[in-house]
């Protein structure tokens, strides 16, 4: 399963309830205000650095430049992916789970 | 003191804008500038608030040409020019977001929790988004 | 509405903002003035580069006080009132001079 998330996790608590019923093994994609769940250093930040090994975590980076966020230290082991390897990931997961 | 006040044609009102909301996720932090904007034509006392998510607003290096959207962070340094020169951070906010203030596009006052709540206490309207 | 220029057509809005600011050039603003009546002198070029300079750097087109202040602090006080940009430009330097340079509406203006 492919989640995308496009809230951020310091302002509402998509991202928490999405990493809460995520099953292990799945796809997390940060998108829109949701990249700021990858910013290292941040309230929410240990919270998604303590579920690496269970998930994995992608940040789509045109929404991380437009938010000045491209030299900002992200979370180890979060890929960043463009428009291209969005489209990849829906292709590779059967299903896809969009948290509003 | 007092003689100046009965000659006062119309008080000036202390107007408060208070940004709560990352930018481009939703349109609420552009409407709330251009708000600001229009509203700085009225001669009133206004001093704009960046709170929780509404810190991103300023973030440096922002670059949209991505998502297709206008890239509104150069509009806050216009905002001395129309003459709204209180811009307030709260420095728990920024804090919670790993930020500080060299990563914000202008010169802002970092005040504390308790010392905004204090001011926000002061004002005569406050506008909220 | 849309401009036409050789053989090119511009969008514009139905007050003749150009919708795109990106195809400006100076012969587009050539004909914009003409639109608007306006016979271009170096006087109103000033103007309008400055406008575009503004809209650079702020990515706004500033209201009427706000030009006349920046244009008063680059220029000077001889030009930087409302007297000088109302000759220039009579129905409102703001917005006249604003679409000339091939920028939005400014901001706060009904």
């Amino acid at each position: 399963m492919l989640h995308t998330v496009n809230k951020s996790p310091l302002e509402r608590n998509t991202l928490e309830s999405c990493m809460r019923l995520a099953k292990a093994g799945s796809a997390i994609l940060l998108i829109e205000d949701g990249v700021y769940g990858a910013l290292r250093g941040t309230r929410a930040a240990d919270a998604v650095a303590a579920r690496m090994n269970d998930f994995k975590f992608y940040v789509l980076g045109p929404d991380v430049a437009a938010r000045g966020l491209s030299e900002a230290p992200l979370i180890d082991g979060i890929e960043v992916v463009d428009y291209g390897g969005f489209v990849d990931l829906v292709a590779e997961h059967e299903a896809q789970q969009a948290w509003l | 003191m007092m003689e100046d006040d009965d000659f006062e044609p119309e008080a000036i009102k202390r107007f408060m804008y208070v940004n709560r909301k990352a930018p481009y996720g939703t349109i609420y932090a552009l409407e709330s500038l251009e708000t600001v904007l229009i509203s700085a034509a009225f001669d009133q006392d206004v001093s704009v608030v960046f709170l929780d998510d509404g810190v991103f607003q300023l973030t440096k290096g922002q670059d949209t040409t991505g998502i297709n959207m206008k890239n509104f962070s150069p509009t806050f340094r216009a905002l001395e020019g129309y003459d709204v020169e209180k811009l307030y951070f709260e420095k728990e906010s920024l804090e919670a977001r790993g930020l500080t203030a060299d990563d914000l596009v202008v010169e802002v006052e970092i005040l504390s929790t308790d010392e905004l709540r204090e001011i926000m206490a002061a004002q005569d309207v406050v506008i909220s988004a | 509405m849309a401009y036409q220029l050789n053989g090119q057509t511009f969008e514009a809005d139905e007050e003749g903002y150009i919708k795109d600011i990106s195809q400006w050039s100076r012969e587009l603003a050539e004909l914009i003035a003409e639109d608007e009546n306006i016979d271009m002198t170096d006087d109103h070029w000033e103007v309008v580069n400055f406008l575009r300079e503004y809209y650079e750097e702020y990515q706004i087109a500033p209201a009427i006080r706000v030009l006349t202040k920046a244009v008063k602090k680059t220029m000077g006080p001889e030009k930087g009132n409302s007297k000088y940009l109302y000759e220039l430009f009579p129905y409102g330097p703001a917005k006249q001079a604003c679409k000339i340079a091939g920028l939005p509406k400014p901001t706060g203006c009904i």
